[in-house]
């Protein structure tokens, strides 16, 4: 896949993964993992840039006797999942127009 | 490699950047392996699925613009004495023409290398416009009746077109090329400052 793309792609999933509840680094990667190829050290930027954009924010909450981060959602952050719906639409027409020919083919 | 050891290695590794950010990838890395190893995982399991330390650097630089990274590596790591300000100040003539003409030899660099891409394209629109001059040339000729030169000017006028679009496809390539070279030379730097 094309980088500039997945990395657009990745954003949108890692804010799905939290969306509709707050949730913390490796249960993010394992929620995303089935679809799309992420790592820690993929996942560390996104967090940080996705923060700076104010799209999420981070609080840290005991667990097991350590700390974790746990990641939440915010207004801009619902908004870009938002328009990443109305772009795929769009993109999903562009699609059936490239594959028209090949379905008509068959 | 154990816990210990990893996060002993990218502390070290680490150590050149500002300091909120060297205490959030080091808190990041040390919840991923806690989690991985609550999930059921050996330590050096844990450690080894996070991949090489190369790459973890790499991405964690990526988010560290390289003025904050600068500015950094000249901070004092404590006050200064009332001495060394003077003695700072006193010695501007020298360090000032010093640190002055490196930033301009780098911002000159970066200038000369986009403007050679820019010739390299200007250069490449000129070959073309000769091109459709060629042929309007040729055409000329051709209602004066003028059929060799019309047949040469037409030949002329299609090889410098012809060559317009190869060179463009080539300085393409070549400007991709710059692009991740410069990429490169910039993480390269940047990872010039995170080193004691």
């Amino acid at each position: 896949m094309d980088i500039q793309m997945k990395r657009g792609l990745l954003d949108v999933c890692v804010l799905a993964a939290i969306k509709n509840e707050d949730s913390y680094g490796y249960q993010i990667i394992k929620d995303i993992k089935p679809y799309i190829d992420i790592s820690e050290s993929t996942l560390y930027p996104i967090l940080r840039r996705l923060e700076a954009a104010d799209m999420l924010t981070v609080r840290s909450a005991e667990h097991n006797g350590r700390l974790r981060k746990y990641y939440h959602i915010e207004v801009a952050g619902l908004q870009r999942i938002e328009d990443f719906k109305e772009e795929w639409k769009q993109i999903m027409s562009i699609y059936s127009f490239v594959t028209r020919e090949e379905k008509e083919n068959e | 490699m154990n816990k210990a050891e990893f996060l002993a290695a990218l502390r070290e590794k680490l150590s050149g950047l500002p300091e909120e950010d060297f205490n959030r990838s080091v808190d990041y890395y040390t919840e991923m392996i806690d989690d991985r190893m609550e999930d059921g995982m050996s330590e050096e399991e844990a450690v080894a699925c996070l991949g090489s330390m190369d790459e973890i650097i790499t991405q964690i630089l990526s988010e560290v613009s390289l003025p904050k990274l600068v500015k950094e590596k000249v901070k004092p790591k404590r006050a200064l004495a009332v001495w060394e300000i003077i003695l700072i100040i006193i010695s501007a003539p020298i360090w000032f023409p010093i640190v002055f003409s490196a930033v301009a030899t780098i911002l000159s660099a970066y200038l000369s290398i986009w403007m050679m891409v820019l010739s390299l394209y200007l250069l490449d629109l000129s070959i073309a416009i000769s091109g459709i001059v060629f042929i309007g040339l040729a055409i000329a000729e051709l209602l004066k009746g003028a059929f060799a030169v019309f047949g040469a000017l037409l030949g002329f006028g299609l090889v410098a077109l012809g060559v317009s679009i190869l060179l463009f496809f080539t300085f393409n390539l070549i400007t991709k090329g710059i692009i991740y070279v410069s990429k490169k030379v910039l993480l390269g730097i940047k990872s010039l400052f995170i080193r004691k």
